[in-house]
């Protein structure tokens, strides 16, 4: 099996964090805001993986396991929020929910 | 033994005081009468059998000291609150307490339909207070302490009825001009404690005496810095223009304060530092000069007033003045005396024109006055028993006094003819000024019914005052006329004696003959120009050098608009000027950029969580940048 170079992997990991990030900043809906985030945050996780095995050490994957802890725990707090947003404004775009600006 | 008692001659006033300013809102107006004229009455009573303790059995050197506590400890400055009695503060009690019981007496039926009933007692008891403290102080800060008390109350006193502006002008006005010269006092105050490391009265004595030669540059200027203090509390030349104006307080305020008591604390305050001004001869001089200024200066401007009152102003600054003349030439003893009988006579005659002012429905002008003598016997009875003793007539106890300075001016090796002239001329200015008033107001055709109202407690204080000024020469008749200066002997137990030279009972007989003689042709003119002719006094206002000389003496010799073109308009352009206030601009810029930088930021809290998201991967970048570029 040929290896992956390096450089390859970290600009993978940049281009799909970088997609992630104008996701969020461009998507109004919440629900793609938050796939948005998952993606950046697999971005992160997949350059850790990338650095750990250029160096041969279990470390980059170890702090993917933990990045997947956090996603999963983001995920449902998230979902929640998103329920009770729903349930305030009956709408889906973050740019209604604007009232903490005073 | 009763001299323990001292302290509760202060004591009770203050007391009163405290519970009227508590309950005295719930009290009923019999109630606020009785607890404000009684603290005073007993506070007189004992210091009566405090004064018969002390002469039944003098005690060791003619002085007691009575510690009370200490006041305070800073570094090696101890202040106690202590009271001291010698002969000096044992007639200036006495007089103090007696004459304020009479008084309050008195307003006890004056004020009686006033809604400031239980706050007028309340000033009045903290006055007598203070006063007494005053008197009775050991050391110069408690004197200073009770120095500013009778200031106070003078001012709130002043301008009791605060509806009208003008009163509370008056009283900001006295209050202003007295602490120019509180100021000094405070300076004198400052300057004895860096220079001789005491305040205590008799320390500073003895410390001054041993440390300063006489005519010393500090002896000098403690002198004059204390005289600066008596001259503004005393209302002499040049800071006596609030006096005249001080009269918008109710009427036995201005018995009280402005004429018996308070204006003579500095003349108890030069007496009793005589030895700071023995060891300054011309600052003593200048004492007598202010004094001799003063008492022509206001006996010419009380010649020219409408106002019953402001004449009565303007004869008390005079009066005073005859005090500093005396205080000046080192008579000592007679200044105190003729402060004895002024306070007498003085608040006999305002009392007595209080009772016209309240029949005749708060009137003060004198020419719609007259013809009152039927009406209102008591009052003019009383007025004219008054009026004799300013005049200084015998046997009335303005002569004694009076003519007892006067003699001591001529004899004493300090004075001399020419000061002894000015006193005669004051005495010519004073009975004519003093009769013009009993003419204008009692004689003549009667000018509108009073209403006839004067009560039993202000009927005794008036005759009790009367008593007095009958009876007081007793205290001091000249010699030369077989009696003895028994006051001013005992009060040489606590003065220094005039330094005199050529003195003889001849003497003092032709110079009695002198002022006597004065008096009577005062009235005399009087009688012509007031009673008789009045069309002769109306030609003399219509002439061009009468009327000028009518309108500066009509208002005072003309130092307000001189104090008010000089100190204070300068002072009020440069406020204006400052309206803004040039420090301020700093400060009021320093809270705009605050302003505008807010409003900056505030503009990129929109709420938005895209764009705070936008915000952090900005700064994310930029840092990643810098630590790139690093």
């Amino acid at each position: 099996m040929a290896i992956v170079p390096v450089e390859h992997g970290l600009l993978l990991a940049g281009v799909l964090f970088t997609l992630g990030l104008v996701g969020v900043l461009v998507r109004r809906d919440i629900i793609f805001i938050l796939l948005s985030i998952e993606i950046m945050l697999n971005a992160a996780g997949l350059a850790f993986i990338v650095a750990g095995s250029a160096r041969g050490q279990a470390d980059g994957q170890v702090m993917f396991i933990f990045i997947l802890a956090v996603t999963a725990a983001e995920v449902s707090v998230g979902l929640a929020m998103v329920l009770r947003l729903h349930h305030l404004l009956k709408t889906l775009d973050v740019d209604a929910a604007d009232s903490l600006r005073d | 033994m009763g001299l323990e008692l001292m302290a509760l001659v202060p004591a009770l006033p203050i007391a009163g005081f405290a519970a009227l300013v508590v309950i005295g809102r719930r009290l009923s107006r019999r109630a606020a009468a009785v607890l404000g004229v009684g603290s005073v009455g007993l506070a007189a009573i004992v210091a009566i059998a405090v004064a018969a303790a002390y002469l039944a059995a003098p005690p060791e050197g003619c002085s007691y000291t009575q510690d009370l506590w200490q006041w305070m400890r800073v570094d090696g400055f101890g202040p106690r609150i202590a009271f001291h009695l010698d002969a000096l503060s044992l007639v200036m009690m006495l007089v103090v307490a007696v004459v304020s019981f009479l008084i309050l007496l008195y307003s006890a039926e004056f004020m009686a339909g006033d809604e400031g009933f239980a706050r007028f007692f309340a000033y009045m008891n903290l006055f007598v207070g203070s006063m007494l403290i005053l008197v009775l102080a050991d050391n110069l800060l408690l004197l200073y302490l009770g120095w500013e008390g009778v200031g106070l109350c003078s001012y709130l006193l002043i301008g009791f009825w605060y509806k009208d502006p003008a009163n509370g002008r008056a009283a900001m006005k006295a209050f202003i001009v007295t602490r120019v010269g509180d100021a000094a006092l405070v300076a004198a105050l400052l300057l004895i404690f860096t220079s001789l490391g005491t305040l205590d009265i008799a320390e500073v004595g003895r410390r001054a005496t041993n440390e300063w030669p006489a005519g010393s540059a500090l002896a000098v200027a403690a002198a004059l810095l204390l005289l600066g203090g008596a001259v503004g509390k005393s209302a002499q030349l040049p800071l006596q223009t609030w006096l005249p104006d001080a009269m918008a307080g109710p009427t036995p305020t201005s018995a009280l304060i402005h004429a018996a008591t308070m204006v003579t604390a500095g003349v108890y305050l030069v007496a009793r530092m005589n030895v700071l001004f023995a060891l300054a001869p011309p600052v003593q001089f200048l004492v007598a000069v202010i004094g001799a200024a003063t008492l022509l200066l206001a006996g010419a401007s009380g010649l020219a007033q409408h106002d019953i009152k402001r004449v009565l102003a303007y004869s008390t600054i005079s009066q005073v003045g005859y005090m500093f003349l005396g205080l000046g030439v080192g008579a000592w003893g007679a200044s105190i005396f003729h402060f004895l009988t002024h306070a007498f006579f003085k608040s006999l005659l305002f009392l007595a024109a209080g009772v016209v002012i309240l029949n005749l429905g708060r009137e003060h002008n004198m020419f719609r006055m007259g013809g009152l003598r039927k009406l209102l016997p008591l009052a003019f009875w009383t007025f004219l028993v008054g009026s004799l003793a300013l005049a200084g007539l015998p046997p009335l106890a303005g002569f004694a006094s009076k003519d007892l300075i006067l003699y001591r001016t001529w004899t004493s090796t300090l004075g001399g003819p020419l000061l002894w002239l000015a006193g005669v001329v004051g005495i010519f200015l004073t009975s004519v000024y003093t009769f013009r008033m009993v003419f204008l107001v009692f004689f003549g055709p009667a000018s509108r019914k009073p209403e006839g109202r004067s009560g039993a407690a202000m009927t005794v204080a008036l005759v009790v005052l009367a008593a007095g000024c009958l009876l007081a020469s007793v205290l001091g008749w000249p010699e030369a006329l077989g009696g003895t200066p028994v006051l001013v002997n005992f009060l040489e137990l606590a003065l220094p004696e005039a330094p005199e030279h050529g003195g003889s009972a001849a003497l003092e007989g032709v110079l009695s003959l002198v002022s006597v003689l004065t008096a009577i042709a005062g009235i005399l003119v009087a009688y012509v120009l007031f009673l008789r002719e009045r069309g002769l006094v109306e030609r003399l206002y219509r002439s061009a050098v009468g009327s000028a000389v009518h309108s500066l003496w009509l208002a005072g010799w003309g130092f307000d608009r001189l104090y008010e073109t000089v100190l204070v308009a300068p002072l009020a352009a440069i406020a204006r000027l400052n309206r803004g206030d040039f420090v301020d601009i700093f400060y009021r810029l320093v809270g705009r950029l605050a302003v505008a930088l807010h409003s900056i930021l505030s503009f990129t809290q929109t709420g938005r969580v895209r764009w705070y998201a936008a915000g952090l991967a900005v700064g994310a970048i930029i840092i990643l940048a810098i630590v790139v570029a690093l």
